[in-house]
């Protein structure tokens, strides 16, 4: 049986690996994608020219001796693998080589997802979150022209700069964050400033961003994307006055939340943490969550960077291993380090908070669960009834239930519950997640090879 | 709308929507899909409504095409090879005749 099964290649994952072989862990790693690096570090082991290294920057660069390191590490490595199932026993997996896996401890290492950044028009082609436009970079090379760049967030003032890099023209800024943002930021300001260097590398994306000719608007408030069938055009309000940008590319971000889901379906305690508006899995210092069989490392468990994702994994490893039964001593430079890595985060959660009517829209027509493409006034006239929370309101309208299994919803729809009733977030709960965490084939459950999966090829009784 | 940076390297024929298209061989599928010009992905069971990549890491399953028969593939998650086919997604997925 495998000592330890590692889902996510991102920095945690890759960290954990590397340090749980070194311990002599026996350690399997499991990850959607096709090479090594998680979104943070995507692509990363893959050929690059100089002038992609220049416009991705250092801090992305940063991660090609960690992925290299995993590559050397002797875990066993099954990319391209969809884990759909997890369990005290172990788990169970999709694409080449898929199966179940016996492992004694499961570390959930899969990170954080965007925020859903509910506005009308959101669901458009054209519309893609920040993330999305530095994943097409870090993929493949590619931009789109005359973008808008809408929201509020260290990534969105990186991509826009890594956009500028890129020669790349930009045709509007729209900042979400709320004035008095940094005013109401300052009471956890000395804390950040542990981390000057942090701070400094926000502020010169800034002073790029301002610098640069791209207009540059403030404090903006009501969203509206509109098109037929494609965006054409984007409205806001700024300084008091409306305003109508043309354009057929805009990236949204309002910051990142954990990927809730895995751990959520297995059942383990999540709690609302309000000073991140998400929902994050119950765990100590090491990782350990309310399950003794599950461990959790990395932005999954609360966001807090690529640099402390990794210190995370590091420590998790450590303390997998002791679990393990190995004689392993606690390395407290490690804890010490990660507490220095995550000693701006209560400032920056605060300074940029997306607005209450971004968190909850307030127009009936923005589309909320788009999968199954149920709108806001749905969710009003469904709370009119006597509905009372998420789950009830599957049975309403299938809000939740749709492939992505309400990881582009689940966030909103809990805050539109809580806007609607008055209670918190935390008293709302949010959607029941069962596995399958990913959508599978009866024929991949019930253990067929996908060759038999066609009817002809069935045996009969 | 989309443009790469650089020249693709190597370019592979693939088959979308009954038509033969030169992709970057080993490129992300759903960036080359859209750096082609292919919108929309898929139109939504509900309303039929056009939709493309929104995530591009697997989260929002906006971006289903079918590949080689298979329908609901994650384009985000799957790269570009010699041969393969590729088409828009209309409405749920079919179950295998």
């Amino acid at each position: 049986m495998i000592d330890l099964a590692i889902i996510g290649a991102g920095p945690a994952g890759l960290s954990a690996a590397i340090e749980a072989r070194k311990l002599g862990l026996s350690v399997t790693l499991l990850d959607e994608q096709p090479t090594p690096g998680g979104q943070i570090y995507r692509n990363i082991t893959l050929p690059r020219s100089p002038r992609s290294e220049a416009v991705l920057g250092p801090d992305y660069t940063a991660g090609r001796p960690l992925a290299e390191a995993f590559l050397a590490s002797g875990a066993t490595y099954q990319p391209r693998a969809t884990v759909w199932q997890i369990g005290p026993e172990g788990l169970s997996f999709t694409g080449p080589g898929g199966g179940d896996l016996a492992v004694k401890r499961i570390l959930v290492a899969t990170g954080a997802m965007e925020r859903p950044f509910a506005v009308p028009g959101w669901t458009l082609p054209g519309v893609m979150t920040a993330g999305a436009a530095q994943i097409l970079l870090k993929t493949s090379g590619v931009v789109a022209e005359d973008a808008v760049f809408i929201g509020s967030g260290p990534l969105l003032y990186l991509v826009a700069c890594q956009y500028l890099a890129a020669g790349a023209r930009i045709a509007a800024i729209l900042d979400t964050t709320p004035p008095g943002a940094l005013r109401a930021a300052l009471p956890d300001l000395p804390a950040a400033l542990r981390q000057p260097g942090l701070l400094w590398k926000g502020a010169k994306l800034l002073a790029r961003l301002r610098t640069s000719r791209v207009p540059f608007y403030r404090g903006v408030t009501d969203v509206v994307l509109e098109g037929e069938g494609a965006l054409s055009a984007v409205r806001w309000r700024a300084g008091g006055r409306d305003h109508a940008l043309a354009t057929k590319a805009a990236f949204l971000h309002h910051g990142v939340i954990p990927n809730p889901n895995m751990t959520m379906a297995a059942r383990a305690a999540h709690h609302w943490d309000g000073a991140q508006a998400a929902w994050v899995v119950d765990r100590d210092a090491a990782g350990r969550t309310s399950l003794p069989w599950l461990w959790v490392a990395g932005d999954g468990g609360g966001i807090a960077g690529a640099k402390a994702a990794a210190l995370s994994g590091q420590i998790a490893a450590e303390a997998l291993a002791r679990d393990l039964g190995r004689a392993v001593p606690e390395d407290r430079a490690l804890r010490r380090a990660l507490r220095a890595e995550t000693a701006a985060r209560p400032f920056l959660d605060r300074l940029y908070r997306p607005a209450p009517a971004f968190l909850a829209p307030k127009r009936d027509e923005t589309i909320l669960c788009r999968c199954e493409e149920v709108t806001r006034g749905a969710l009003a006239k469904a709370v009119a009834e006597g509905c009372p929370g998420p789950n009830q309101f599957k049975a309403f309208t299938r809000a939740g239930m749709g492939p992505c299994q309400g990881r582009m919803c689940g966030a909103t729809i809990t805050q539109v519950f809580a806007d609607l009733t008055g209670q918190s977030p935390a008293e709302i709960g949010y959607y029941r997640i069962r596995m399958p965490v990913k959508p599978v084939t009866l024929a991949e459950i019930a253990g067929l090879p996908a060759a038999l999966a066609s009817k002809s090829e069935v045996p009969q009784p | 709308m989309f443009r790469p940076l650089e020249p693709a390297v190597q370019t592979v024929t693939v088959t979308l929507d009954g038509q033969p298209v030169q992709l970057p061989e080993g490129q992300n599928l759903a960036s080359a899909l859209l750096t082609a010009g292919f919108t929309p992905f898929r139109t939504t069971p509900v309303s039929g409504a056009p939709r493309v990549p929104y995530c591009m890491m697997g989260v929002c399953f906006d971006c289903l095409v079918v590949i080689d028969g298979a329908p609901n593939r994650q384009s985000c998650l799957e790269l570009v090879r010699e041969g393969m086919t590729i088409a828009r997604q209309q409405g749920a997925a079919g179950v295998a005749a």
